[in-house]
C-alpha cells in the first residue's frame, strides 16, 4: 500500500519484488499445513453445507448475505481445492487473519475483495492526473466497480467499503468541479464514466449473481417454506410438483387450499374438523361450540374448501367457468364437513378483542349463519382483476360485522390440537400479512355428491397451463426474504460486543483435537491489535492538530506530504471506522471475525504512520536511526508473539495444560484446557 | 402523569420530567387536585379541572406559529417566506391536535422551535459578539436546548443541530485570521459556558427538583434498584433495619442487578404443557409481591431443625451449597436440562418438589462476585451469583416478557454461558430473620450523581424495551411524510366525538414536494457556483439564503427524521411533528426563492411582482381551503365514518388508510 502511494507512477522493479515476496510469505503462512485438522471447524459447518447444497442444485436462503461468496466457495470446491484467497497484506504477522483466511470461512473473501477494490481505486485516481481516459484508467475505475460489487456480494458488510468509496469519488468529483480548466463536456464524461463503472455495474453484477444463484439452484429445499407460494411453484420438485397445471384463475365451484402469507410462526393453511369449540374456555369465557377453524401447519384434507356462489346451490364449477373477481361476496365451504366458514360477534378463543370464526352449526339458539365473505384482491391491478391462484393475495371481509380473516398466531390449547388461532379482526388497521391469504392447491370442482367429493378432495390435483415468476420478481422477494429474515436472537458461547474487539477481549475457538490439547482460535496477535489502535490514535490527533494549524495559515509539513496525509490516512480511517462503527446498531449476534475487515484498514494505517512519523517528525539523523532501530524491534516483536501463538494458529502442535494456561494473556479468553 | 407531582408519588416514565412537571404545575396553579387517574382514552374528566392543563399546553403549541415565522423571516429576509411558513403551521390539523391536549409533544416542540429560532438569531448577531444581545440570543438557546432534552430524549437531535452549527461557526472564526488567538478562545469559551454548561446545569437541575418533589414510594420503585428505592418515604427500604448478613432460615426477596431487573418470584400456575416441564413457574416480577420470598435452606438437611428457636444462628457463606425454598408454596428452586419457555438455548428453570423435599437438581452454589470461599455475605450490598450445581448453569433473567399464560412476567432461565453480566447477578432486598439483631443500613444512600445515572439508565431500556409486539401493526417512519395514516386520538364508533391526528394532506403533501424541489434547484445552485460562474448580486444573494439558510433546516430536517428509521423501538407518527416543522419552513424559504428566481426572468418590475405576490396569494389560499375542508379532524367530528359514503367527509378519504 505504502509501495503504491509513494511511487504512484513508475511501478519499479524493486517493488514487485517486494510484493512478490509479500506474497509468497503470505501465501505460505497461510497455506501452510491446509489439510489439517481434517475435521469441521466452526462456521464451516455452516458453509460447507451450502457448499454442497450449491453442488446439489437445492435451492436455500442464508440471512447472512447476498449468494456470491457461497457461489466462490462452491466452484473453489468444485475445482478441486480451495485456495487461499487471501494474496495480498502488507503484514504477514497477523495470527487472527491467517487463521480466518485459512479456513473456508467469507471474511477472507470479503477482505480480498475490499481490498482490491480500495487498491484500484486508488491506482486509478493516480492515473487520473495524467492520463485520464486511457487503458490502465478504464481498467482500474472498472476493477473497483467490479471488486466492490464482488464485495457486497459476498457479504452485505461490504456494502460499508463501497459506500465509503462512492463518497470519496464524490469529493474528489467535487474537487473536480471546482477545477475551472476542464470544460463542462469533459466534467460530464467524467462523471458518466464515474457512473457506469460505480453504480451500473455494481448494480448489474449484483443482480447476475442472483441470476446464477437462481439459475443453479432450481430444486426446491429446506428453507422453501419462508418463500411465497408463487416462488416456491417455480422451484423443480417443491410446491411445483402439485401446483403444476392447476388451473389459474379460481372460479365459483373451485376446490382451493388457503395459506396464509405472513408464514410466521410457521407456514400453515386454513383448516376446520369436525370437532367443535368447547362450550366454556378454563378463564370462564363461553364460545358459540361450533365446528373450529383454525390454521394447520400441514398439508391435509381437511384444508380443502370450495368457493360458493351464495346465489346458487350447486358446488361444482360450470362450464364454462365463472371465475370470481375482486369484490364479488362467497361463501367458502369446508370440504370434508360441508359447513361454511363463519364469524359472528363471539369472542375468540385466544383473543378475545376478535371475533370467533367458525363453520357453522345451526344449534336452532337464534344464532343465525353469517357466512358471506367479499373477495378483496390485495395486490389488484385494477378493480375487476380475477381471483388467482398463487399469484393473488387475498383478504376475507366479513359482510355482516366487516371483520377481516386473520392469523392472530396463537396456538390453540390442546382441544383445539394446538394448531393456530384464526379470528374475525374487527379493526382491521391498513395492511397486514396475517390476514391476507393466498390459493395454493386449487381445481374444478367436479362432483356433485359429497361421497364422489371426498375421494376427489383426497385424490392429488393434476391439471395443465403452468405460471412463472419472472427474474425481477424473484429477486425482489428473495432480496427482501434475506433482508427481513431475522434468525432468533441467538446467544453463543464465543459472540462478543463490539467494544470488546478494540481490545481484542474475546476469542473464537474453532476446533479442539478430540483428545489431545491441540486447538484452533481465532486469536489476534495482541502486539498489532495494540500497534494499530496506537496508529489510529496517532493518526487522528496529528490531523486534528494539522488541521487547526493549517486554519490558521500555519504549515508544518509540504502541501504533497499533507494531501498524502489525508488521502492515504483517510482511506484508511474511514475503512476502519465504516466497518467497524455500524456494529454498535445492529443487534444481531457478532462474532470477533466481524471485525476483521476493520482491522485490515487499521493495520494498513501501522505503515503511513510510521513512514510519516520518520519522515517529518525525525529531523535529525539521531533520532531518525533510533527511530529505525525501534521499528525492527517493533518488527522481531511482532513476529516473536506470531510465533508464541502459532500453535493455536495452525492447531499444532498440541500443547500441554502449563503452556496453554502460559498463552492465557487476559482473562477473558477462553482457551480450553482440557480436564484431566 | 402531573398527577403524582401534585400527590408527590414516585414513578417511572421513558422520558424525562420536565414536560410532565410543566404540566403538572400548570395544574397545580389551575386548581387540579391530583386526584383523577388517567387511567385510559375516553375516561371522562367530571368535576376535575383539567382546563390549566390542556391551555398550558395549547400556548405553548400555539407559539410555534411565530417561532417559526422570525426564524423564517431571520433566515431569509423575506417577508412573504415567513407568511408562508406561518400560514403552514397556523392551518396544518395535524399541528393543531396535538398541542390541544395534555401531552409532551407541544412542550418539547416549543423548546425545539426555541432554541432554533436563538440560534438563528444568535447567527445574525455574530457581527456583534459579545454584546448584550448576543450573550441574550446565546444563553436562550441553551436554557431552551435543556428544556428541549428535558422533555423526551428526541430534544437531542437539536442538540446535535446546534452543535454542528457551533461548530462550523467556530471553525469559520478559527479561519479569520484578523482575531488573534485569546479573543477565539473567549468565543470558544463563551460557547462553552452557554451550550454546555448552562444546558447540563439546568439539566440537572431539573432532575434535582423531580426527585425532591417525589419523595414518596409510589408504582415506579421496582423498576429501581434497591439502593435507589431506600431513598422513598413509605418504602419498606427507606431507613431500612435488617440483619446484616445472611443466614440459613432467613426468608428473603432476591432482585436481579440489571436495570430494570425484577424479583424472582414463583406462584402456583405451572408452565404450559410443550414448553419444558409441566412444572410451577419461576419469573422475575417487577412490583413487590408476597410471592417474591424465598426461605435459604442448606442443601442437606431438612427444614424442621431451622425453624428451631433454640439453634444457633448459622450463616450462609460464599461457595455454600444452598436450596431456595419459595414460601408460599413450599417448593425448590429448581433447573433442568429442558429448554427455557424463550431463550431457547437456557435452561429451563421451575419449582420442584412438595413442602420443599426435592431432588438434587434443586442444589445451588451462591457465590459473591470478586470474594474469597468462606466469606459472609452481605445484605443488599454483595452481588450474588447462584450456580445451579448438577449443571453447572447461573440462574439469570433474560430480560424477556414471557406470554400471557406467564402472566406477562420475565423470564428467569439458567444460562450455560458463564459470561458476567448484570442479568445472572441478583441481590438481597429484604432479609427476615427473627434470630438475628436488626442493624440500620444507611450506607446505601445513593449521591444525587449515582441517582441521575441509574435514572438515565433505567430511561433508556425502558425506551428500548418498548418493542412492537409480534403481529401488531406500528407506523413505520416512511409513512408519515406521506401522511400515510394517522392517530385516532379519541373516539372509535360512529356515535363518538371523534378526533383523528392527521396532517393537513396539501400542506404534507407541498412540504414532500418542496423537499424534493429544494434538492433540484440546491444541487444545481451549488455546481454553479462551484464552477465559478459570475451571477448578479441579487441571484448570489438568492444562492446564499437558499444555501446558507435553506441548509440549516434541511440539516434540522435530517437530523429529526433520518434517525427514528434505524430505532427499534415502537414508533408513533406524532414522531414526525418536529421533522415537519422544519420541512414547513423549508417549504416557505424554497417556494419565496423559486418565485423570486421565476419572477426575475420578467422584463418588467411591476409584473415581476404581481406575479410573484400572486404565486404566494395561490399557496395561501390552497392552505386555507384545505384546512376548511379538513378542519373536523382537529376539531372532532360526530356521525358516520368518513368509509361510509353518507358522510360529510366521504369525499376527503384520499387515502384508504386514513380511518376518520
Amino acid at each position: 500500500m505504502l509501495g503504491f502511494l509513494k511511487n504512484p507512477i513508475v511501478v519499479t522493479a524493486e517493488i514487485n519484488m517486494n510484493l512478490l515476496a509479500l506474497t509468497a510469505m503470505g501465501l505460505i503462512s497461510r497455506l501452510r499445513g491446509l489439510s489439517y485438522p481434517r475435521a469441521v471447524v466452526f462456521d464451516e459447518v455452516y458453509y460447507g453445507q451450502f457448499v454442497s447444497l450449491y453442488m446439489k442444485r437445492i435451492f436455500f436462503v442464508d440471512d447472512s448475505g447476498p449468494p456470491f461468496g457461497h457461489m466462490l466457495l462452491a466452484l473453489g470446491g468444485y475445482l478441486g481445492g480451495f485456495d487461499g484467497n487471501f494474496l495480498w497484506n502488507r503484514i504477514g504477522a497477523e495470527n487472527s487473519l491467517i487463521t480466518q483466511s485459512r479456513f473456508m470461512l467469507l471474511e477472507s473473501i470479503l477482505i480480498f475483495f475490499i481490498l482490491l477494490a480500495v487498491l484500484s481505486y486508488l491506482k486509478f485516481y493516480n492515473s487520473q492526473s495524467y492520463s485520464s481516459f486511457s487503458g490502465s484508467w478504464w481498467f482500474w475505475l472498472l476493477l473497483t466497480g467490479v471488486a466492490c460489487s464482488c464485495a457486497v456480494g459476498v457479504k452485505y458488510m461490504g456494502l460499508f467499503t463501497y459506500m465509503l468509496l462512492l463518497v470519496i469519488t464524490g469529493l474528489h468529483f467535487w474537487h473536480m468541479i471546482g477545477d475551472q480548466t476542464l470544460s463542462n463536456v469533459s466534467l460530464m464524461c467524467h462523471f458518466l464514466a464515474r457512473g457506469l463503472a460505480l453504480i451500473i455495474i455494481p448494480v448489474t453484477m449484483y443482480l447476475s449473481f442472483f441470476y446464477v444463484h437462481l439459475a443453479l439452484l432450481y430444486r426446491s429445499g429446506p428453507h422453501d417454506q419462508i418463500m411465497t407460494s408463487a416462488f416456491q411453484a417455480s422451484l423443480e420438485g417443491g410446491l411445483a410438483r402439485i401446483t403444476q397445471g392447476q388451473p389459474l384463475e379460481v372460479a365459483y365451484g373451485s376446490q382451493i387450499t388457503l395459506r396464509n402469507v405472513l408464514g410466521k410462526p410457521m407456514q400453515c393453511w386454513l383448516h376446520s374438523h369436525k370437532n367443535t369449540y368447547p362450550i366454556r374456555y378454563e378463564n370462564g369465557r363461553g364460545s358459540s361450540h361450533q365446528q373450529q377453524v383454525t390454521c394447520y401447519p400441514f398439508k391435509d384434507v381437511n384444508n380443502w374448501w370450495i368457493v360458493k356462489d351464495p346465489g346458487m346451490q350447486q358446488l361444482v364449477v360450470s362450464n364454462p367457468p365463472r371465475p370470481v373477481r375482486h369484490g364479488h361476496i362467497v361463501q367458502l365451504v369446508h370440504g370434508i364437513t360441508t359447513r361454511y366458514l363463519n364469524t359472528h360477534d363471539v369472542a375468540a378463543p385466544l383473543s378475545p378483542h376478535s371475533q370467533e370464526v367458525s363453520c357453522y352449526i345451526d344449534y336452532n339458539i337464534s344464532m343465525p349463519a353469517q357466512n358471506l365473505w367479499r373477495v378483496e384482491i390485495v395486490n389488484r391491478e385494477s378493480d375487476t382483476d380475477v381471483w388467482k391462484t398463487i399469484l393473488s393475495e387475498v383478504r376475507f371481509v366479513h359482510v355482516n360485522t366487516s371483520a377481516v380473516l386473520k392469523l392472530s398466531g396463537a396456538s390453540l390449547p390442546e382441544w383445539g390440537y394446538r394448531q393456530l388461532e384464526v379470528v374475525g379482526e374487527k379493526l382491521s388497521k391498513g395492511y397486514h400479512q396475517s390476514m391476507v391469504w393466498n390459493v395454493e392447491e386449487h381445481r374444478y370442482g367436479k362432483s356433485q355428491e359429497q361421497k364422489e367429493r371426498e375421494v376427489e378432495l383426497h385424490s392429488p390435483t393434476q391439471m395443465d397451463i403452468s405460471k412463472n415468476l419472472s427474474f425481477m420478481a424473484k429477486f425482489a422477494e428473495l432480496q427482501w426474504k434475506i433482508l427481513t429474515l431475522k434468525n432468533e436472537d441467538t446467544e453463543h458461547k464465543y459472540s462478543s460486543s463490539a467494544l470488546d474487539w478494540i481490545t481484542m477481549d474475546t476469542n473464537i475457538a474453532y476446533w479442539l483435537h478430540p483428545t489431545s490439547g491441540a486447538q484452533i482460535h481465532l486469536i489476534g496477535n495482541v502486539l498489532t491489535w495494540a500497534s494499530a489502535n496506537v496508529a489510529t490514535l496517532v493518526y487522528m490527533c496529528l490531523s486534528l492538530w494539522y488541521l487547526v494549524r493549517r486554519r490558521r495559515r500555519i504549515y508544518d509539513i509540504p502541501e504533497d506530504a499533507w494531501q498524502l496525509w489525508v488521502s492515504a490516512g483517510g482511506i484508511c480511517v474511514g475503512g476502519w471506522a465504516v466497518n467497524y462503527l455500524p456494529f454498535f446498531l445492529m443487534e444481531k449476534t457478532l462474532f470477533l471475525y466481524h471485525y476483521l475487515p476493520a482491522l485490515t484498514f487499521q493495520i494498513l494505517l501501522i505503515p503511513i504512520v510510521l513512514q510519516h512519523l520518520s519522515n517529518h517528525l525525525c529531523r535529525s539523523l539521531l533520532p531518525k536511526s533510533m527511530f529505525s532501530a525501534l521499528i525492527v524491534a517493533w518488527f522481531s516483536s511482532v513476529y516473536l508473539v506470531y510465533c508464541t501463538f502459532s500453535p493455536v494458529t495452525y492447531g499444532e502442535p498440541s500443547l500441554s495444560v502449563a503452556e496453554l494456561k502460559d498463552l492465557r494473556w487476559k482473562d477473558s479468553w477462553n482457551i480450553l484446557i482440557r480436564k484431566r | 402523569m402531573g398527577s403524582y407531582y401534585i400527590n408527590r408519588t414516585f414513578f417511572f416514565d421513558v422520558h424525562p420530567p420536565l414536560g410532565k412537571m410543566l404540566i403538572g404545575l400548570a395544574g397545580y396553579l389551575s386548581g387540579y387536585d391530583g386526584t383523577f387517574p388517567f387511567q385510559k382514552p375516553g375516561d371522562r374528566y367530571e368535576q376535575h379541572n383539567y382546563m390549566g392543563m390542556r391551555g398550558f399546553c395549547a400556548f405553548l403549541g400555539s407559539c410555534l406559529v411565530p417561532f417559526a415565522y422570525l426564524t423564517v423571516l431571520e433566515l431569509s429576509k423575506s417577508l412573504p417566506a415567513a407568511l408562508l411558513t406561518a400560514f403552514l403551521l397556523i392551518f396544518d390539523t395535524g399541528c393543531i391536535t396535538l398541542s390541544q391536549y395534555i401531552l409532551l409533544d407541544p412542550i418539547l416542540m416549543f423548546f425545539l422551535m426555541g432554541a432554533v429560532l436563538s440560534m438563528v438569531k444568535c447567527n445574525t448577531c455574530a457581527d456583534r459578539p459579545f454584546s448584550t444581545s448576543w450573550w441574550f440570543w446565546l444563553s436562550l438557546t441553551g436554557v431552551n436546548l435543556a428544556g428541549a432534552m428535558g422533555v423526551k430524549f428526541v430534544g437531542l437531535f437539536v442538540v446535535l443541530l446546534v452543535g454542528l452549527n457551533t461548530i462550523y461557526d467556530l471553525w469559520d472564526l478559527l479561519g479569520n485570521l484578523s482575531l488573534s488567538l485569546v479573543l477565539f478562545g473567549k468565543h470558544l469559551l463563551a460557547r462553552v459556558l452557554c451550550l454546555i454548561l448552562l444546558p447540563l446545569a439546568l439539566y440537572m437541575a431539573m432532575f434535582a427538583v423531580h426527585f425532591a418533589v417525589l419523595n414518596k414510594s409510589g408504582p415506579g420503585d421496582g423498576f429501581f434498584s434497591s439502593a435507589f428505592q431506600s431513598q422513598l418515604i413509605g418504602n419498606n427500604l427507606h431507613n431500612v433495619s435488617v440483619p446484616e448478613y445472611l443466614a440459613y432460615g432467613s426468608v428473603v426477596t432476591m432482585k436481579n442487578l440489571q436495570m430494570a431487573g425484577g424479583y424472582l418470584h414463583s406462584h402456583w400456575h405451572l408452565y404450559p404443557e410443550g414448553i419444558g416441564a409441566r412444572q410451577q413457574q419461576v419469573t422475575a416480577y417487577l412490583h413487590k409481591d408476597l410471592n417474591n420470598l424465598w426461605i435459604i435452606k442448606k442443601h442437606d438437611s431438612n427444614t424442621a431443625g431451622l425453624l428451631d428457636p433454640s439453634s444457633p444462628v448459622e450463616f450462609v457463606r460464599h461457595g455454600d451449597i444452598i436450596r431456595l425454598e419459595h414460601k408460599e408454596t413450599s417448593r425448590n428452586l429448581h433447573s433442568h436440562q429442558h429448554e427455557a419457555p424463550l431463550t431457547r438455548k437456557h435452561f429451563q428453570v421451575t419449582g420442584y418438589g412438595i413442602n420443599g423435599t426435592g431432588d438434587s437438581n434443586d442444589f445451588w452454589r451462591i457465590e459473591v462476585v470478586s470474594r474469597k470461599i468462606g466469606k459472609l455475605i452481605k445484605v443488599l450490598r454483595s452481588q450474588i451469583r447462584l450456580t445451579h450445581v448438577a449443571t453447572g448453569c447461573i440462574l439469570g433473567s433474560s430480560g424477556k416478557t414471557l406470554p400471557k399464560w406467564g402472566w406477562e412476567q420475565v423470564e428467569v432461565t439458567c444460562t450455560p454461558y458463564l459470561k458476567e453480566t448484570p442479568n445472572s447477578l441478583w441481590n438481597v432486598e429484604d432479609h427476615i430473620n427473627p434470630k438475628l439483631p436488626n442493624i440500620s443500613l444507611d450506607v446505601l444512600k445513593p449521591s444525587f450523581v449515582e441517582i441521575l445515572l441509574e435514572s438515565h439508565m433505567v430511561m433508556i431500556r425502558g425506551n428500548s424495551g418498548l418493542k412492537p409486539k409480534d403481529n401488531e401493526v406500528t407506523s413505520k417512519p416512511w409513512h408519515w411524510p406521506i401522511n400515510y395514516q394517522g392517530l385516532r386520538f379519541s373516539g372509535v364508533n360512529e356515535t363518538d366525538y371523534r378526533v383523528y391526528l392527521l396532517g393537513n394532506p396539501v400542506i404534507w403533501w407541498l412540504n414532500l414536494v418542496t423537499i424534493g424541489l429544494y434538492i433540484l434547484i440546491a444541487i444545481p445552485a451549488t455546481v454553479t457556483l462551484k464552477r465559478g460562474v459570475q451571477l448578479t448580486s441579487e441571484l448570489k444573494e438568492l444562492s446564499q439564503v437558499l444555501l446558507r439558510g435553506g441548509g440549516q433546516i434541511t440539516l434540522g430536517w435530517l437530523l429529526h427524521y433520518l434517525p427514528f428509521f434505524m430505532m427499534g423501538r415502537v414508533l408513533y407518527f406524532h414522531h414526525y411533528f418536529p421533522a415537519m416543522l422544519f420541512s414547513s419552513m423549508l417549504t416557505g424559504i424554497t417556494w419565496d426563492t423559486l418565485l423570486r428566481f421565476c419572477t426575475g426572468f420578467l422584463s418588467s418590475s411591476t409584473t415581476a411582482r404581481k406575479v410573484y405576490g400572486g404565486g404566494i396569494l395561490v399557496l395561501v389560499l390552497l392552505i386555507m381551503y384545505s384546512f376548511y375542508l379538513f378542519h373536523p379532524l382537529s376539531y372532532g367530528m360526530i356521525g358516520p365514518m368518513a368509509s361510509d359514503p353518507s358522510s360529510p367527509m366521504a369525499g376527503l378519504r384520499w387515502m384508504e388508510s386514513w380511518e376518520f
